[in-house]
């Protein structure tokens, strides 16, 4: 058995302890939104927030995320996700929109940590988060507006 | 344990909710899929259109969206006819059915060809414009006024003299009384206020917050997640198989072999991924390719050496021999595997006879009648939902529908009515076949003194990608022009010239690729053009330019437009390489400018300048996107990519560590200038990838003096 807190609410679930957060919280809790790529964290897809941090929910055993905090793109709240939600709108990031989940897990631990990035923040935040149509001058850019709207 | 949020019970909520007021639809029936293929009428425009009593007019898109943008962009055609406000268009996927929603470029239903839009153009306009005149009657009748004077703006029905005004949906029951008018007049272009203009995509916001709803995100009450083990080498079989350790673990419920090689049901996909690493199989290798991609590149260069069948042929060749200067390369292009961030999927359920499929179908014609055939049953009997895909690149797009088929054979073999999730992990992908062939051009040509061309001939080896298929209808005495397109007809004036195909054979199978022949062809051409050019002392945009024929005024458009937009200089300036490319592919032309740094050898990609040529712009913010993004994908293919066959058959690569994609510190700076023009539109899910490859290469070559003749470039420089 192992417990964790999935987007506020406490889960126990009786499984395997190597099975991967990532299909715990797809088959088991339905929390779709967290996407799968390639299975050995090299696509940054399936990135949650553990405790807080970016991490790739594929490799990640729920047996080390007892008693953790994982929080899915659909549990995701606060000024910094709602920035990047409103920039990727705002200049249409998204073609085919698998990876985006990922990404903007990924940019929005970015400006938590990082409010005003450089390009090379950028670069060493979202080198991890692949996309296969290649949105990434829009990625680019909307990280860029989504800091400046936090900024005020 | 949660409330079920999977693709099926989220959009049939949605259409309920909307349907609630269903009126100028009247003849699409509320279920989707098999209900409506046995009573939808024939009559196309309402088969499209969609006005809720709350004013949200919903079109039914025919194409299937997987990033490259028709949800929105034939939303658009209907939305300007109707005279509808942007904002309260909605779009959804049509189910699979033949009859109402064939594109008309192929008479059949699917998407491919970068056809979309050209195809759909007329058609949803026309859709459009008769919703629009059946409101307007609607109205005129209500309001005891003519209908000529009623004026329809942003979504507002109104007549000025009786100061009476209405949205849709407060006319729509009665618009859908009004008779359908037989060819209702479309607007002359100078008219469009939403066509030309930059308008948001209606799926970004829910592909931005997880919402949106794919394949692999149906959930349906009992069902098991199916993975299979393919063959390690392509064309082998099952010799026997070993289920004892699968069926001991603990989620694993069956195990089944089928034709593509032994399928493990689970209760849930880690477990099902336990049950396929423990299964015991060994494989009959006797009918299977064994022969490594250096073996068949020997085996396709020998083949270029015949000549093979003439596919376009001009003049006498002999003038070669009184050439000034004679060139000669041999190209090699790799296998290549599309890599969709989806990996394949799919979802069948059976009961009592009938199948309900919701999967990325992009051809919809063939996957239906496949599965049907697989499960023993009628393909009126199978309906088939389109989810959104995560990307296909023309890997959803199969002619031999053989995801459809192995879904369904899942099924069969399970011999019980049930729900069953089909999934490939990534290395079923990229070692699962249905590649980019591998391909070889082997050129020749010569130049006068002048420096122009005297003669050219080109010879390409490799595997036809629709013999063998239902799509071998569309081959000419054998010749599949998919394996060539973009080495003939060429805009140039090329003097005497001979373009051969040598078609080969392997069991590795193969399938178009995001631009298909142009993936090859265009670098083959453009790089050995631009060599060409160089040992003629012309410069690489100048010398293009005069050796286009008077007619190719688009090619030269585009040519132009770049070298503005690049503020071309020539080939070397401040320590970087410039290259420039140029192609028409799908009926749209692009033509695009690389600057290139040597970072420790290897080319880093600074900056990329684009103008694209298709015709009316529908909506240029797509444009953009679409070249934007089919610049990363082929340069990322051109840098790192290839697929190789080790000796014995073995596919070498397995995940991204080994198949790299291309990540956002290598993608250049992209500048697109999407050319006006009141041509018919033309596609732009494909046209902006083959220039950039070739215009890397003619850059790189500017810089460092090398030649590119194998790609990618890892494999040639290192």
């Amino acid at each position: 058995m192992t417990t964790l807190t999935v987007n506020g609410k406490e889960v126990t679930v009786d499984l395997d302890p190597d099975t991967p957060l990532l299909w715990v919280l797809r088959d088991e809790l339905r929390l779709t939104g967290t996407k799968f790529g390639c299975g050995v964290a090299q696509c940054g897809a399936c990135t949650v927030m553990l405790d807080g941090m970016p991490r790739r929910s594929c490799i990640t055993p729920i047996s080390t995320a007892e008693g953790s905090e994982v929080t899915t793109i659909e549990g995701m709240q606060g000024p910094e996700v709602t920035a990047v939600q409103a920039a990727w709108a705002g200049i249409d990031v998204p073609q085919c929109g698998w990876c985006q989940s990922g990404q903007v897990m990924s940019a929005t631990a970015l400006l938590q940590m990082v409010p005003s990035p450089t390009d090379e923040d950028i670069d060493n935040a979202m080198a991890g988060n692949v996309c296969r149509c290649a949105t990434y001058v829009r990625i680019r850019e909307a990280i860029h507006t989504a800091a400046k709207t936090l900024e005020g | 344990m949660t409330t079920q949020t999977n693709g099926f019970k989220a959009t049939r909520r949605g259409f309920l909710a909307g349907g609630a007021g269903l009126t100028l639809a009247l003849m699409l029936p509320l279920a989707r899929g098999r209900a409506m293929a046995e009573t939808a009428a024939p009559f196309a425009p309402n088969a499209f259109i969609r006005i809720g009593t709350d004013d949200t007019v919903t079109v039914l898109i025919k194409h299937i969206e997987m990033g490259q943008g028709p949800y929105t962009g034939l939303s658009t055609l209907v939305a300007e006819e109707l005279d509808a406000d942007w904002g309260q268009m909605r779009a959804e996927a049509a189910p699979g059915n033949d009859k109402l929603y064939a594109n008309l470029a192929f008479g059949a239903q699917g998407t491919g060809g970068s056809t979309a839009m050209a195809n759909s153009y007329m058609q949803m306009r026309k859709a459009g414009a008769t919703a629009r005149a059946m409101l307007v009657a609607a109205a005129a009748a209500e309001w005891g006024v003519p209908a000529g004077e009623i004026t329809v703006s942003k979504g507002v029905i109104a007549h000025a003299a009786s100061g009476k005004s209405s949205g849709f949906g407060a006319l729509s029951q009665a618009a859908a009384t009004m008779e359908m008018p037989a060819d209702p007049p479309v607007k002359d272009p100078s008219g469009f206020t939403l066509i030309g203009t930059d308008r948001p995509r209606l799926d970004t916001v829910a592909k931005s917050n997880g919402t949106a709803q794919f394949t692999m995100d149906v959930y349906r009450d009992g069902m098991l997640t199916v993975l299979v083990a393919h063959p390690p080498k392509f064309g082998a079989t099952v010799a026997s198989l070993d289920d004892k350790a699968a069926l001991a673990i603990a989620g694993v419920e069956m195990v089944r072999q089928i034709s593509s090689g032994v399928a493990v049901y689970a209760t849930s996909t880690f477990a099902a991924m336990k049950g396929r690493d423990a299964l015991g199989i060994t494989w009959d290798d006797s009918k299977a390719e064994t022969r490594s991609s250096a073996e068949l590149y020997d085996m396709l260069s020998t083949e270029a050496k015949t000549g093979g069948r003439v596919v376009e042929e001009s003049g006498d060749l002999a003038a070669l021999s009184a050439a000034a200067t004679l060139h000669e390369a041999e190209f090699r292009f790799p296998y290549l595997a599309h890599a969709p961030m989806e990996p394949l999927d799919a979802v069948i359920e059976v009961k009592a006879g009938k199948a309900e499929m919701w999967f990325g179908s992009q051809f919809p014609t063939f996957d239906k009648p496949t599965a049907a055939a697989a499960l023993g049953i009628k393909p009126e009997d199978v309906s088939i939902n389109v989810l959104l895909a995560g990307g296909s690149f023309g890997r959803r797009a199969q002619g031999s529908a053989h995801l459809a088929a192995e879904v369904a054979e899942i099924a069969k073999a399970a011999g019980r009515d049930g729900c069953f999730k089909l999934v490939w992990t990534r290395e079923d992908d990229l070692r699962g076949g249905y590649y980019r062939p591998i391909t070889v051009h082997r050129l020749k040509a010569g130049l006068d003194a002048d420096g122009a061309l005297v003669g050219w001939e080109n010879t390409i080896a490799n595997q036809s990608i629709m013999a063998g298929t239902p799509m071998a209808a569309m081959m000419k005495d054998g010749m599949d022009s998919t394996s060539y397109e973009g080495a003939y007809a060429l805009p140039y004036k090329m003097g005497a010239h001979r373009i051969g195909w040598a078609q080969a054979q392997s069991p590795v199978p193969v399938l178009w690729w995001r631009s298909v022949g142009h993936t090859h062809t265009a670098y083959a051409v453009e790089v050995f053009l631009d060599e060409l050019l160089e040992k003629a002392g012309k410069d690489p945009v100048q010398g293009r330019l005069d050796l286009l024929t008077p007619e190719a005024t688009r090619e030269r458009g585009v040519i132009e437009a770049v070298a503005k937009l690049a503020g071309w200089k020539g080939r070397t300036a401040d320590g970087k390489g410039y290259g420039i490319a140029m192609a028409k592919s799908f009926g749209t032309y692009v033509a695009e400018i690389v600057e290139v740094e040597d970072q420790n050898g290897f080319p880093k990609v600074t900056r990329v300048w684009c103008a694209v040529d298709c015709g009316v712009a529908v909506n240029p913010n797509i444009i953009r996107a679409q070249m934007e993004g089919g610049i990363g994908y082929a340069l990322g293919t051109a840098l790192f990519n290839e697929i190789t066959l080790e000796p014995g058959g073995t596919v070498a690569q397995g995940n991204f560590d080994s198949y790299r994609m291309l990540r956002i510190h290598e993608m250049p700076a992209v500048q697109v200038e999407v050319i006006t023009s009141t041509a018919d539109p033309t596609g732009v899910g494909e046209p902006g990838v083959p220039p950039l490859a070739p215009a890397l290469a003619n850059a790189w070559r500017a810089l460092t003096g090398k030649a590119t003749y194998q790609l990618p470039f890892a494999a040639a420089v290192a």
